[in-house]
């Protein structure tokens, strides 16, 4: 699972209100190398939640993001490669997604989260 | 990539080995599949380097075929972990990236409008009742620019009615009418083969809502 990905998914229980974005657990991480698409990054930089990536991509072991980022520095070629490596090279490929207000678990393996609720969740 | 080349290709992919009734897995052919998607981006530009989800993608047809047009990010999507495996196999076996997530569409949560296009070969509603449009709210709730869906011709005014009055879509279209092939699955299906007609429609979402 990439950090895309994980940037857009929310825990989906009923009556959560605060389910985004969902905390990391680590088992394994690998790194798929992806083609460099400069106006692809630019675009999404303004669609996804940045403190969300930052943090996951830390707790993935990377720690080359800047804490904050704004449209400015999608000019400048070295941050643009780190947002991308961060984005779309990282997936998880064994873990656990963490509800951040309930605490239910979801588990991902071979880089599929697995959503699917209990009865009583829906 | 040219049309017959997406075709072939996507006709190589492995299909279900024991196709679940309840949840109305059918695959879908390489013939609808590769036209759709080669609609979607000859016709309206809604695939190469986007962001597109799959959704209930069984065996990964057309998201695989979205990736082969040069999605940038595709997530497939599906309720059922045997398909997922297949699935992620077929990606794997044409060398593409792409994603994964098991899910029950009708209780999806998506952050944010990072989704621009959904590609779908919902479950007609044959079984449980109402399936397809279930889908259709989902999807149009998802996307940013565009949902394309196949649903049976004979259900077309009843599509465009609940597209534009329930699931916010602002427009609806029927781009064509396929052949959708019905290969002899299920022990209750009675002839060895038979095609109904589907339409292949393009929504487009309200933004903002």
């Amino acid at each position: 699972m990439r950090l895309l990905t994980h940037n857009m998914l929310s825990s989906n229980i009923k009556g959560v209100t605060n389910g985004f974005p969902l905390r990391i657990e680590v088992e394994k991480v690998v790194e798929k190398s992806v083609d460099f698409n400069p106006d692809f990054l630019k675009n999404m930089f303004a669609k996804i939640e940045y403190k969300a990536l930052v943090e996951a991509s830390r707790i993935m072991g990377y720690a080359e993001l800047p804490d904050h980022a704004e449209p400015s520095m999608l000019e400048s070629d070295d941050f643009l490669r780190k947002f991308h490596h961060a984005l779309m090279e990282l997936h998880l490929e064994e873990g656990t997604l963490v509800c951040p207000e309930t605490g239910r678990r979801f588990p991902v393996n071979k880089g599929v989260p697995n959503m699917l609720l209990h009865e009583d969740e829906v | 990539m040219k049309l017959k080349q997406l075709e072939g290709l996507l006709g190589s992919l492995e299909q279900f080995y024991n196709p679940k009734i309840e949840l109305e897995q059918y695959p879908t052919g390489s013939h609808i599949a590769s036209r759709m998607l080669y609609t979607a981006e000859n016709s309206f530009g809604d695939v190469t380097n986007k962001v597109v989800a799959d959704f209930g993608c069984g065996c990964g047809t057309l998201g695989i075929a979205a990736a082969l047009l040069g999605a940038q990010h595709v997530v497939g999507l599906d309720i059922d972990a045997e398909s997922l495996e297949i699935a992620s196999e077929n990606a794997d076996e044409l060398e593409l990236d792409m994603e994964f997530v098991q899910c029950d569409i009708r209780n999806l949560r998506w952050e944010g409008q990072i989704i621009d296009t959904v590609v779908m070969n919902p479950p007609f509603g044959t079984r449980r009742k109402g399936a397809d449009m279930d889908f259709l709210c989902v999807a149009l709730k998802v996307a940013s620019e565009a949902v394309y869906s196949l649903h049976k011709t004979t259900t077309r005014e009843h599509v465009r009615r609940t597209a534009l009055r329930d699931c916010h879509a602002s427009s609806a279209e029927v781009l064509c009418e396929l052949r959708y092939d019905v290969p002899h699955l299920y022990k209750f299906h009675k002839k060895k083969e038979v095609d109904i007609a589907v339409d292949l429609w393009r929504f487009v979402p309200k933004k903002n809502q």
